[in-house]
Protein backbone atom coordinates (compact mmCIF):
# COMPACT_ATOMS: atom_id res chain seq x y z
CA UNK A 1 0.00 0.00 0.00
CA UNK A 2 1.24 3.45 -0.86
CA UNK A 3 -0.40 6.72 0.22
CA UNK A 4 0.29 10.11 -1.33
CA UNK A 5 0.11 12.91 1.23
CA UNK A 6 -0.12 16.17 -0.68
CA UNK A 7 0.97 19.47 0.82
CA UNK A 8 2.12 22.96 -0.02
CA UNK A 9 3.86 23.59 3.27
CA UNK A 10 5.02 20.88 5.62
CA UNK A 11 3.80 22.06 9.01
CA UNK A 12 3.80 20.20 12.30
CA UNK A 13 0.48 18.54 11.32
CA UNK A 14 1.93 17.08 8.15
CA UNK A 15 4.98 15.73 9.95
CA UNK A 16 2.78 14.13 12.61
CA UNK A 17 0.69 12.59 9.80
CA UNK A 18 3.75 11.06 8.15
CA UNK A 19 4.89 9.67 11.51
CA UNK A 20 1.42 8.18 12.03
CA UNK A 21 1.57 6.27 8.73
CA UNK A 22 5.09 5.23 9.59
CA UNK A 23 3.94 3.85 12.95
CA UNK A 24 1.37 1.71 11.12
CA UNK A 25 4.10 0.42 8.81
CA UNK A 26 2.44 2.10 5.82
CA UNK A 27 4.42 3.83 3.11
CA UNK A 28 3.26 7.44 2.77
CA UNK A 29 5.07 9.83 0.48
CA UNK A 30 4.90 13.59 1.02
CA UNK A 31 4.05 15.26 -2.28
CA UNK A 32 4.92 18.95 -2.66
CA UNK A 33 2.16 20.07 -5.02
CA UNK A 34 4.14 23.07 -6.19
CA UNK A 35 6.56 20.81 -8.06
CA UNK A 36 4.20 18.99 -10.41
CA UNK A 37 2.75 19.33 -13.88
CA UNK A 38 -0.39 17.23 -14.34
CA UNK A 39 -1.36 15.69 -17.66
CA UNK A 40 -5.04 14.69 -17.73
CA UNK A 41 -4.21 11.89 -20.22
CA UNK A 42 -1.30 10.42 -18.31
CA UNK A 43 -1.71 9.05 -14.83
CA UNK A 44 1.30 6.74 -15.09
CA UNK A 45 3.43 8.45 -12.44
CA UNK A 46 0.45 8.41 -10.04
CA UNK A 47 -0.69 4.81 -10.49
CA UNK A 48 1.71 3.65 -7.77
CA UNK A 49 -0.53 5.33 -5.15
CA UNK A 50 -3.62 3.75 -3.64
CA UNK A 51 -5.09 6.92 -2.14
CA UNK A 52 -4.43 10.62 -1.65
CA UNK A 53 -4.57 12.41 1.69
CA UNK A 54 -4.92 16.13 1.02
CA UNK A 55 -3.00 18.29 3.50
CA UNK A 56 -2.54 21.36 1.35
CA UNK A 57 -2.60 24.66 3.20
CA UNK A 58 -3.76 26.42 0.06
CA UNK A 59 -7.41 25.89 -0.86
CA UNK A 60 -6.71 26.58 -4.53
CA UNK A 61 -4.02 23.91 -4.59
CA UNK A 62 -6.27 21.41 -2.79
CA UNK A 63 -9.18 21.91 -5.17
CA UNK A 64 -7.05 21.82 -8.29
CA UNK A 65 -4.97 18.78 -7.40
CA UNK A 66 -7.80 16.71 -5.92
CA UNK A 67 -9.91 17.22 -9.04
CA UNK A 68 -7.04 15.88 -11.13
CA UNK A 69 -6.40 12.93 -8.76
CA UNK A 70 -10.08 12.02 -8.87
CA UNK A 71 -9.92 12.08 -12.64
CA UNK A 72 -6.99 9.65 -12.36
CA UNK A 73 -9.29 7.39 -10.35
CA UNK A 74 -7.56 7.79 -6.99
CA UNK A 75 -9.68 7.84 -3.83
CA UNK A 76 -9.08 11.23 -2.20
CA UNK A 77 -9.59 12.30 1.40
CA UNK A 78 -11.38 14.58 1.36
CA UNK A 79 -13.02 14.42 -2.05
CA UNK A 80 -13.30 17.56 -4.15
CA UNK A 81 -17.01 17.98 -3.59
CA UNK A 82 -16.57 17.96 0.20
CA UNK A 83 -13.65 20.40 -0.06
CA UNK A 84 -15.73 22.70 -2.20
CA UNK A 85 -18.70 22.66 0.17
CA UNK A 86 -16.63 23.07 3.34
CA UNK A 87 -14.53 25.87 1.91
CA UNK A 88 -17.57 27.91 0.98
CA UNK A 89 -19.68 29.15 3.88
CA UNK A 90 -22.70 29.65 1.66
CA UNK A 91 -22.57 26.05 0.36
CA UNK A 92 -22.05 24.84 3.94
CA UNK A 93 -25.09 26.79 5.16
CA UNK A 94 -27.20 25.40 2.33
CA UNK A 95 -26.08 21.82 3.09
CA UNK A 96 -26.80 22.25 6.81
CA UNK A 97 -30.21 23.81 6.12
CA UNK A 98 -31.03 21.07 3.63
CA UNK A 99 -30.35 18.46 6.32
CA UNK A 100 -32.09 20.50 9.04
CA UNK A 101 -28.97 20.73 11.16
CA UNK A 102 -29.13 23.67 13.60
CA UNK A 103 -26.98 26.61 12.47
CA UNK A 104 -27.13 30.38 13.02
CA UNK A 105 -29.78 32.34 11.10
CA UNK A 106 -28.18 33.61 7.94
CA UNK A 107 -29.04 35.93 5.06
CA UNK A 108 -27.40 36.27 1.68
CA UNK A 109 -27.67 39.40 -0.47
CA UNK A 110 -26.04 40.54 -3.69
CA UNK A 111 -25.93 44.33 -3.53
CA UNK A 112 -25.21 47.04 -0.98
CA UNK A 113 -28.87 48.00 -0.83
CA UNK A 114 -30.22 44.47 -0.32
CA UNK A 115 -27.23 43.90 1.96
CA UNK A 116 -28.42 46.58 4.33
CA UNK A 117 -31.88 45.00 4.29
CA UNK A 118 -30.28 41.59 5.03
CA UNK A 119 -28.38 42.99 8.02
CA UNK A 120 -31.49 44.70 9.34
CA UNK A 121 -33.45 41.46 9.02
CA UNK A 122 -30.83 39.73 11.16
CA UNK A 123 -30.65 42.65 13.62
CA UNK A 124 -27.73 43.90 15.69
CA UNK A 125 -25.15 42.76 16.49
CA UNK A 126 -24.71 40.70 13.36
CA UNK A 127 -21.68 38.97 11.88
CA UNK A 128 -20.47 39.44 8.30
CA UNK A 129 -18.10 36.89 6.76
CA UNK A 130 -16.44 36.33 3.44
CA UNK A 131 -18.00 33.15 2.01
CA UNK A 132 -14.51 31.78 1.33
CA UNK A 133 -11.98 32.40 4.07
CA UNK A 134 -10.37 30.96 7.16
CA UNK A 135 -8.55 31.74 10.40
CA UNK A 136 -11.10 34.44 11.22
CA UNK A 137 -9.93 36.73 8.43
CA UNK A 138 -12.38 39.55 7.61
CA UNK A 139 -15.01 38.15 9.97
CA UNK A 140 -16.65 41.34 11.28
CA UNK A 141 -19.18 42.08 13.97
CA UNK A 142 -21.60 44.86 13.08
CA UNK A 143 -23.14 46.58 16.06
CA UNK A 144 -25.36 49.20 14.47
CA UNK A 145 -26.69 50.67 11.24
CA UNK A 146 -23.83 53.16 10.93
CA UNK A 147 -21.28 50.36 10.97
CA UNK A 148 -23.37 48.32 8.53
CA UNK A 149 -23.50 51.18 6.02
CA UNK A 150 -19.77 51.82 6.37
CA UNK A 151 -18.84 48.16 5.80
CA UNK A 152 -21.16 47.85 2.81
CA UNK A 153 -19.74 50.99 1.22
CA UNK A 154 -16.16 49.81 1.77
CA UNK A 155 -16.91 46.43 0.26
CA UNK A 156 -18.56 47.97 -2.76
CA UNK A 157 -15.70 50.37 -3.35
CA UNK A 158 -12.66 48.34 -2.37
CA UNK A 159 -13.69 44.73 -2.82
CA UNK A 160 -13.86 42.45 -5.82
CA UNK A 161 -17.20 41.58 -7.40
CA UNK A 162 -17.30 38.30 -5.44
CA UNK A 163 -16.78 40.22 -2.21
CA UNK A 164 -20.01 42.11 -2.84
CA UNK A 165 -21.95 38.96 -2.02
CA UNK A 166 -23.04 39.57 1.53
CA UNK A 167 -23.21 36.64 3.93
CA UNK A 168 -24.52 37.80 7.28
CA UNK A 169 -25.46 35.89 10.41
CA UNK A 170 -27.02 36.57 13.75
CA UNK A 171 -24.36 37.05 16.42
CA UNK A 172 -24.50 34.17 18.90
CA UNK A 173 -23.82 35.23 22.51
CA UNK A 174 -21.46 32.33 23.08
CA UNK A 175 -19.71 31.92 26.44
CA UNK A 176 -16.24 33.17 25.40
CA UNK A 177 -15.45 30.04 23.43
CA UNK A 178 -16.51 27.83 20.59
CA UNK A 179 -16.38 24.03 20.40
CA UNK A 180 -14.71 21.85 17.82
CA UNK A 181 -15.35 18.16 17.22
CA UNK A 182 -12.97 16.07 15.12
CA UNK A 183 -14.76 13.53 12.95
CA UNK A 184 -12.90 10.78 11.13
CA UNK A 185 -14.67 8.09 9.11
CA UNK A 186 -18.09 8.81 10.64
CA UNK A 187 -16.80 8.76 14.24
CA UNK A 188 -16.45 11.75 16.55
CA UNK A 189 -13.01 11.05 18.02
CA UNK A 190 -12.13 14.15 20.04
CA UNK A 191 -13.36 17.60 21.01
CA UNK A 192 -11.84 20.86 22.16
CA UNK A 193 -13.09 24.23 23.36
CA UNK A 194 -11.33 27.26 21.92
CA UNK A 195 -11.42 30.07 24.48
CA UNK A 196 -10.52 33.69 23.91
CA UNK A 197 -11.08 37.15 25.33
CA UNK A 198 -11.92 38.22 21.79
CA UNK A 199 -15.24 37.20 20.23
CA UNK A 200 -13.31 35.61 17.32
CA UNK A 201 -12.02 32.33 18.76
CA UNK A 202 -9.71 30.92 16.07
CA UNK A 203 -6.50 29.43 17.47
CA UNK A 204 -4.78 31.17 14.55
CA UNK A 205 -5.88 34.36 16.38
CA UNK A 206 -4.51 33.27 19.71
CA UNK A 207 -7.42 31.37 21.28
CA UNK A 208 -6.46 28.56 23.68
CA UNK A 209 -7.55 25.00 22.96
CA UNK A 210 -8.68 22.79 25.86
CA UNK A 211 -9.79 19.18 25.50
CA UNK A 212 -13.43 18.52 26.42
CA UNK A 213 -15.48 15.31 26.54
CA UNK A 214 -17.28 14.28 23.37
CA UNK A 215 -20.87 14.25 24.59
CA UNK A 216 -23.49 12.20 22.73
CA UNK A 217 -25.13 15.39 21.54
CA UNK A 218 -21.85 16.84 20.19
CA UNK A 219 -20.97 13.53 18.53
CA UNK A 220 -24.28 12.99 16.81
CA UNK A 221 -24.58 16.56 15.55
CA UNK A 222 -20.96 16.60 14.38
CA UNK A 223 -21.30 13.33 12.50
CA UNK A 224 -24.50 14.52 10.84
CA UNK A 225 -22.86 17.82 9.89
CA UNK A 226 -19.88 16.06 8.31
CA UNK A 227 -22.22 13.73 6.40
CA UNK A 228 -24.22 16.68 5.14
CA UNK A 229 -21.15 18.06 3.34
CA UNK A 230 -19.92 14.64 2.20
CA UNK A 231 -16.58 14.78 4.05
CA UNK A 232 -14.67 11.88 5.64
CA UNK A 233 -12.14 13.77 7.72
CA UNK A 234 -13.25 17.09 9.18
CA UNK A 235 -13.51 19.35 12.20
CA UNK A 236 -16.95 20.73 13.04
CA UNK A 237 -17.14 24.07 14.85
CA UNK A 238 -20.09 24.76 17.15
CA UNK A 239 -21.39 27.92 18.74
CA UNK A 240 -23.26 27.47 22.03
CA UNK A 241 -26.42 29.54 21.85
CA UNK A 242 -27.89 30.41 25.28
CA UNK A 243 -31.42 29.74 23.99
CA UNK A 244 -31.10 27.20 21.16
CA UNK A 245 -28.12 25.13 22.33
CA UNK A 246 -25.52 23.80 19.92
CA UNK A 247 -25.41 25.42 16.49
CA UNK A 248 -23.03 24.26 13.76
CA UNK A 249 -20.96 27.22 12.61
CA UNK A 250 -18.71 25.62 10.01
CA UNK A 251 -16.95 22.47 8.91
CA UNK A 252 -13.21 22.48 8.19
CA UNK A 253 -11.99 20.03 5.57
CA UNK A 254 -8.26 20.30 6.28
CA UNK A 255 -8.16 20.66 10.01
CA UNK A 256 -5.25 21.77 12.11
CA UNK A 257 -4.71 19.56 15.12
CA UNK A 258 -1.25 20.10 16.55
CA UNK A 259 -2.60 21.86 19.66
CA UNK A 260 -5.39 19.34 20.12
CA UNK A 261 -3.51 16.05 20.46
CA UNK A 262 -1.96 16.77 23.85
CA UNK A 263 -5.00 18.47 25.36
CA UNK A 264 -7.45 15.74 24.24
CA UNK A 265 -5.08 12.80 24.68
CA UNK A 266 -6.34 11.52 21.32
CA UNK A 267 -3.84 10.85 18.57
CA UNK A 268 -5.90 12.49 15.83
CA UNK A 269 -3.28 11.77 13.17
CA UNK A 270 -3.32 8.07 14.00
CA UNK A 271 -7.10 7.97 13.53
CA UNK A 272 -6.76 9.71 10.17
CA UNK A 273 -4.00 7.37 9.02
CA UNK A 274 -5.94 4.28 10.15
CA UNK A 275 -9.05 5.49 8.38
CA UNK A 276 -7.26 6.03 5.07
CA UNK A 277 -5.56 2.63 5.35
CA UNK A 278 -8.87 0.89 6.16
CA UNK A 279 -10.51 2.53 3.18
CA UNK A 280 -7.79 1.22 0.87
CA UNK A 281 -7.89 -2.23 2.49
CA UNK A 282 -11.66 -2.43 2.08
CA UNK A 283 -11.13 -1.86 -1.63
CA UNK A 284 -12.74 1.56 -1.88
CA UNK A 285 -11.83 3.01 -5.20
CA UNK A 286 -13.00 5.98 -7.10
CA UNK A 287 -15.67 4.76 -9.47
CA UNK A 288 -15.17 5.63 -13.09
CA UNK A 289 -11.46 6.17 -13.51
CA UNK A 290 -11.20 7.77 -16.91
CA UNK A 291 -7.51 7.50 -17.74
CA UNK B 1 37.68 15.87 11.83
CA UNK B 2 35.11 13.83 13.77
CA UNK B 3 31.99 12.84 11.88
CA UNK B 4 28.81 14.45 13.25
CA UNK B 5 25.39 12.91 12.77
CA UNK B 6 23.57 16.25 12.94
CA UNK B 7 22.45 18.20 9.91
CA UNK B 8 23.16 21.89 9.88
CA UNK B 9 21.96 24.99 8.08
CA UNK B 10 22.29 28.72 8.49
CA UNK B 11 19.37 30.99 9.37
CA UNK B 12 18.98 33.47 6.48
CA UNK B 13 17.73 36.12 8.91
CA UNK B 14 20.33 36.12 11.70
CA UNK B 15 22.96 33.65 10.42
CA UNK B 16 22.65 31.44 13.48
CA UNK B 17 23.76 27.85 12.98
CA UNK B 18 20.70 25.57 13.11
CA UNK B 19 20.91 21.83 13.67
CA UNK B 20 18.40 19.11 12.78
CA UNK B 21 18.21 15.55 14.10
CA UNK B 22 16.97 14.25 10.78
CA UNK B 23 17.04 15.78 7.35
CA UNK B 24 13.92 17.97 6.99
CA UNK B 25 11.59 17.62 4.00
CA UNK B 26 11.39 20.16 1.24
CA UNK B 27 8.65 22.65 2.14
CA UNK B 28 9.00 21.93 5.83
CA UNK B 29 8.44 24.92 8.07
CA UNK B 30 10.67 25.51 11.05
CA UNK B 31 11.72 28.31 13.37
CA UNK B 32 15.14 29.74 14.04
CA UNK B 33 16.13 28.90 17.60
CA UNK B 34 17.92 32.25 17.88
CA UNK B 35 15.77 34.90 16.21
CA UNK B 36 12.57 32.78 15.93
CA UNK B 37 12.09 33.74 12.27
CA UNK B 38 9.74 31.39 10.42
CA UNK B 39 11.80 29.46 7.87
CA UNK B 40 11.00 27.12 5.01
CA UNK B 41 13.22 24.38 3.63
CA UNK B 42 13.97 25.29 -0.01
CA UNK B 43 16.51 22.54 -0.75
CA UNK B 44 17.22 19.32 1.12
CA UNK B 45 20.71 18.58 -0.17
CA UNK B 46 22.53 20.76 0.56
CA UNK B 47 20.12 22.02 3.19
CA UNK B 48 18.95 25.52 2.34
CA UNK B 49 16.50 27.67 4.31
CA UNK B 50 14.62 30.80 3.32
CA UNK B 51 12.29 33.10 5.22
CA UNK B 52 8.84 31.51 4.98
CA UNK B 53 6.40 33.44 2.76
CA UNK B 54 3.67 35.62 4.20
CA UNK B 55 0.26 34.01 4.69
CA UNK B 56 -1.68 33.85 1.42
CA UNK B 57 -5.34 34.71 1.06
CA UNK B 58 -6.50 31.14 0.35
CA UNK B 59 -4.59 29.50 3.19
CA UNK B 60 -6.43 27.95 6.05
CA UNK B 61 -8.36 24.99 7.31
N1 LIG C 1 -22.48 34.03 14.23
C1 LIG C 1 -21.48 34.11 15.12
N2 LIG C 1 -21.72 34.46 16.41
C2 LIG C 1 -20.71 34.56 17.29
N3 LIG C 1 -19.42 34.32 17.00
C3 LIG C 1 -19.12 33.96 15.75
C4 LIG C 1 -20.12 33.83 14.74
N4 LIG C 1 -19.53 33.46 13.59
C5 LIG C 1 -18.22 33.35 13.85
N5 LIG C 1 -17.96 33.67 15.13
C6 LIG C 1 -16.62 33.64 15.76
O1 LIG C 1 -15.66 33.96 14.77
C7 LIG C 1 -14.79 32.86 14.54
C8 LIG C 1 -14.45 32.74 13.06
O2 LIG C 1 -15.62 32.56 12.31
P1 LIG C 1 -15.78 31.38 11.27
O3 LIG C 1 -17.16 31.42 10.75
O4 LIG C 1 -15.38 30.10 11.93
O5 LIG C 1 -14.77 31.77 10.12
P2 LIG C 1 -13.32 31.18 9.74
O6 LIG C 1 -13.58 30.23 8.62
O7 LIG C 1 -12.51 32.35 9.33
O8 LIG C 1 -12.78 30.45 10.95
C9 LIG C 1 -15.52 31.65 15.11
O9 LIG C 1 -14.61 30.68 15.55
C10 LIG C 1 -16.29 32.27 16.27
O10 LIG C 1 -15.47 32.44 17.41
MG1 LIG D 1 -13.69 28.80 11.85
Amino acid sequence: MHIAMTYTRLRTEERIMLDAFDALGILATPIDLREFVFDPRDRSSWSRYDAVLDRSLSLTNSMTSIRVFEHYGLPCYNNSSAIQTCSDKLLTTLALEHHRIPTPNTRIALTARSGLEAIEQIGYPSVIKPTVGSWGRLVARVNDRDAAEAILEHRETLGSVQQRVLYVQEHIEKPGRDLRVFVVGGQAIAAIARASEHWVTNTARGAQAIGIPVTDELASLAVRAVESVGAHIAAVDFLECPTRGLLVNEINHSMEFRNSIVTTGVNIAEHVARFVVEQVESGVSQAGATV
Amino acid sequence: MPQTATIQAVCPECEAQLTFDRRPFKGQVTHCTDCSAELEVIEREPLLLELAPEVEEDWGE
